[in-house]
């Protein structure tokens, strides 16, 4: 009764004017989606497959597009045995194809590629929950159990700007599944090989604009550097990682070089060569696999640089990019643990 | 280098919607809307009758004790009703319902006039409780019970908040750019109930004309030469919230869990300061506040002299809202709260009234992604707390686990996290929901105890 009055009498309401819709504050949202940050890596990379198509040819372009179709296949199969939405979408997939692919050598078996592509996304991410849960980057998982289960394959280098790259295959390239792969005639050696077991110094201006021989992608230098630069602008990516990445290695490599340039190589040298400038900028800066508090990235990024280093100079293998990188992701939750910034208004860390 | 604090974030501003408009004077409502309850603390008792008539500013509802404010009449008119009408919460809260006199001049009350310089600090709080201030930076918590900190604890800071960090808002703008004499006088008036021996003023350097026209104001006061002075602050939110304010202008940090009294400091907003310079020495009541709307909902946005209790819809009407309107939101978008009706009234807590179109406002239905470890909230939180970490505590339901080990109670809900996050997770939503639990089942421990 006194609602009717009220609705009546007293007040006249036409609250139907307007629809208003409700939601909870904030109101406003960033425009910046999880989709959004991994569709523009995937930008950022293709240049650098592009270089890797110019400088090895159809070999690249195959393997490449190999590892991302496996990839992205993988995922999809996976959401449907799972009985999930499928995620291959978000581009996620298509980033640890297209990483995997760029960290093969040219000449490498593409049934080998294929199988990488479906164990990246299989026990690198999936084995663990997916986007988000896994513990190292997918991409670096495939490639080391590339790297155990086909040593050899994985270590043998063809040079880059044959002249009939892109009319035919390396014949490895075409080898049998688990036939013996025929090694070709003409090998190469990538710089660091060339350094570490030959003491062969290769000139910088080729490594940087990508003269050298070397896996698909890490032989651009300087190309890597502007695409990551891209994502850095777009607050895409983490310039500390790569930053802390470059200053242990050149800290390192300067001290050293200073005592005894014959054996250990110069700053310049070190940093574009081999997998450093795409392992620093596109592996390590990985958001799911690398810390979350700034001290922290920034101890990650410093012990990956220390452990490049280490690796190259001191270790048995002339490359430790991949072994340094995924020791880092698996200590990133302790680095996240150990630098948890104090709380406004508490005392000390982690105080209650 | 201006002051300010670390982390943060920088939404756009879009203060360009209302920042050139000067205040003007809203026309009257064919009714109002008085809440009693519409401050923290006991709701206020009516002390008039339906079908009464009253004056502009006669007190209509006094204070139900200390911690609770008296209201007044925005117009002269008659008491039409004093029944329950819907308040936020789709609750039925007690109100007063005014029909303002179309033909009344409106002329205010005279109140009795008082000379602030020969009251005492308890005459003050007093005044200012009779005058029915509240925080008019959005918490609506009553002015007089923070300018009486407890003995032990005595205020040398006032900081006042001209920061105004919410995007779209620009009412404490205008009053900055407009009232400069009031808010000395104000701070005055505040400086002596607390015993205070400074002031600074933190205003953000989107604004560096208002800090310029308060210095001008400060260089010819020979008394508040002295001891009030302003500081530019970096403009990011949240910068005008307490815990930030106090970081940046006297970097000190409020404990956890405890009053901005325990370092020395008050913070009061820059809007009530200058109501209170203007309204005390006067011995008048709060009966209008400055309002910002803004938005692409609205063809008039502008700051607003409102009398209190104009029902939405005809702030809404009067402001020209168009067809576009989609969300109606009471203070700023990033902790402001959405109405859901067009019958709720302005109140003393609501700084803007924002009329979002469905373009500006964050969208309705996106997509949640598994949180990718960006790090991205973590570096937003201005209390360095890890919502990241919070929200996936949040999503299993251990919220014990919340409060004890990730200081969920510390979080004042700035909305920073959800404005970040790539992966479109309600952060700021799970802990709102996560402290409601935890409050509620303490109660519930309390009043089993109690049985």
């Amino acid at each position: 009764m006194q609602d009717e009055k009220n609705k009546k009498g007293i007040i006249k309401m036409d609250s139907k004017f307007l629809k208003i819709d409700i939601s909870s504050s904030p109101h406003v949202k960033r425009p910046v989606d999880v989709k959004k940050i991994m569709r523009n890596v995937v930008f950022a990379l293709l240049p650098v497959s592009a270089f890797a198509v110019y400088a090895f040819g159809i070999s690249a372009l195959t393997l490449i597009v190999t590892t991302t179709f496996f990839s992205v296949v993988t995922e999809y199969v996976i959401d449907l045995i799972e009985k999930k939405e499928s995620t291959v979408g978000d581009y996620s997939a298509v980033i640890t194809g297209l990483l995997l692919g760029l960290t093969l050598p040219p000449g490498f078996p593409i049934w080998m590629a294929a199988l990488g592509g479906i164990v990246s996304i299989a026990l690198g991410k999936y084995l663990f929950g997916g986007l988000g849960f896994n513990v190292y980057n997918p991409a670096l998982v495939g490639r080391g159990f590339l790297q155990a289960a086909f040593p050899v394959s994985i270590s043998t280098w063809h040079p880059s700007f044959q002249a009939d790259r892109f009319t035919s295959f390396f014949s490895s390239n075409l080898a049998f599944p688990f036939a013996k792969p025929t090694v070709d005639s003409v090998s190469g050696a990538t710089p660091l090989a060339a350094f570490k077991f030959e003491q062969k110094s290769t000139e910088v201006a080729n490594l940087i604009f990508g003269q050298t021989d070397g896996s698909l992608g890490e032989t651009g230098g300087l190309l890597i550097l502007l695409c990551g630069m891209y994502l850095a602008v777009r607050k895409m990516l983490d310039w500390r990682i790569p930053a802390g990445i470059f200053a242990a290695v050149i800290l390192l490599s300067v001290i050293f070089n200073l005592i005894n340039p014959e054996k250990y190589p110069s700053a310049m040298f070190m940093l574009f060569s081999g997998g450093l400038m795409i392992g620093a900028v596109f592996m390590a800066t990985d958001m799911v696999t690398s810390p979350v508090t700034s001290l922290g990235t920034w101890l990650y990024a410093i012990m990956i640089g220390i452990l490049i280093y280490v690796i190259r100079v001191w270790g048995g293998l002339p490359e430790g990019v991949m072994f340094a990188i995924l020791l880092g992701n698996s200590l990133a939750p302790i680095f996240n643990i150990l630098t948890k910034p104090r709380v406004y208004g508490t005392k000390k860390a982690g105080a209650k | 280098m201006a002051n300010s604090f670390k982390h943060g974030i920088h939404p756009p501003e879009k203060k360009e919607i209302s920042a050139d408009k000067s205040i003007k004077r809203f026309p009257f409502a064919p009714y109002l809307v008085i809440h009693l309850a519409q401050h923290i603390g006991k709701p206020a008792k009516a002390i008039v009758k339906e079908g009464q008539e009253v004056q502009r500013g006669q007190k209509i509802a006094e204070a139900d004790g200390f911690v609770s404010v008296p209201m007044h009449s925005p117009a002269t008119g008659v008491i039409k009703k004093i029944a329950p009408m819907l308040d936020f919460d789709g609750k039925m809260s007690p109100s007063i319902i005014i029909e303002p006199h179309p033909g009344s001049d409106q002329n205010v009350l005279v109140g009795r006039e008082v000379e602030p310089d020969s009251l005492t600090p308890e005459e003050i709080v007093k005044a200012v409780q009779e005058m029915g201030m509240v925080g008019l930076g959005g918490a609506a918590f009553p002015s007089h019970v923070k300018f009486s900190p407890p003995k032990d604890k005595p205020v040398q800071t006032l900081i006042i908040n001209g920061a105004e960090c919410e995007p779209y808002l620009t009412s404490d703008y205008r009053v900055m750019l407009e009232q400069a004499k009031r808010i000395l006088r104000g701070i005055k008036i505040v400086m002596k109930a607390l015993g205070a021996k400074e002031t600074i003023i933190g205003i953000e350097d989107n604004k560096k004309d208002a800090a310029q026209v308060l210095k001008d104001a400060i260089s010819v006061d020979d008394s508040a030469v002295k001891y009030v002075k302003v500081e530019v602050l970096k403009t990011k939110y949240p910068q005008g919230a307490e815990k930030m304010l106090t970081k940046a202008l006297v970097n000190k940090e409020i404990p956890s869990g405890g009053l901005p009294a325990d370092i020395g400091v008050m913070v009061s907003n820059i809007a009530t300061v200058s109501e209170i310079g203007e309204l005390l020495p006067k011995g008048q009541g709060l009966i209008e506040r400055v309002v910002t709307i803004s938005g692409k909902g609205v063809d008039n946005p502008g700051n607003y002299l409102i009398p209190m209790g104009t029902p939405l819809e005809f702030v809404l009407k009067h402001a020209g809202v168009n067809e576009k309107a989609r969300h109606v939101i009471f203070g700023g978008p990033m902790m402001g709260k959405s109405a859901a009706y067009l019958e709720m009234p302005i109140t003393k807590g609501a700084s803007g009234i924002l009329v979002m179109t469905e373009e500006e406002h964050a969208p309705k239905k996106q997509k949640v992604y598994p949180c990718i470890r960006c790090g991205e909230c973590v570096n937003a939180c201005p209390l360095f707390l890890n919502p990241s970490r919070l929200g996936i505590l949040a999503r299993n339901d251990e919220f014990d686990k919340m409060a004890e080990d990730y200081n969920l109670n510390d979080c004042f809900e700035c909305g920073s996290c959800t404005y970040v996050c790539p992966s479109n997770i309600p952060l700021v939503q799970y802990f709102r929901v996560a402290k409601k639990v935890l409050r509620e089942g303490r109660q519930r421990k309390q009043q089993s105890i109690a049985g």
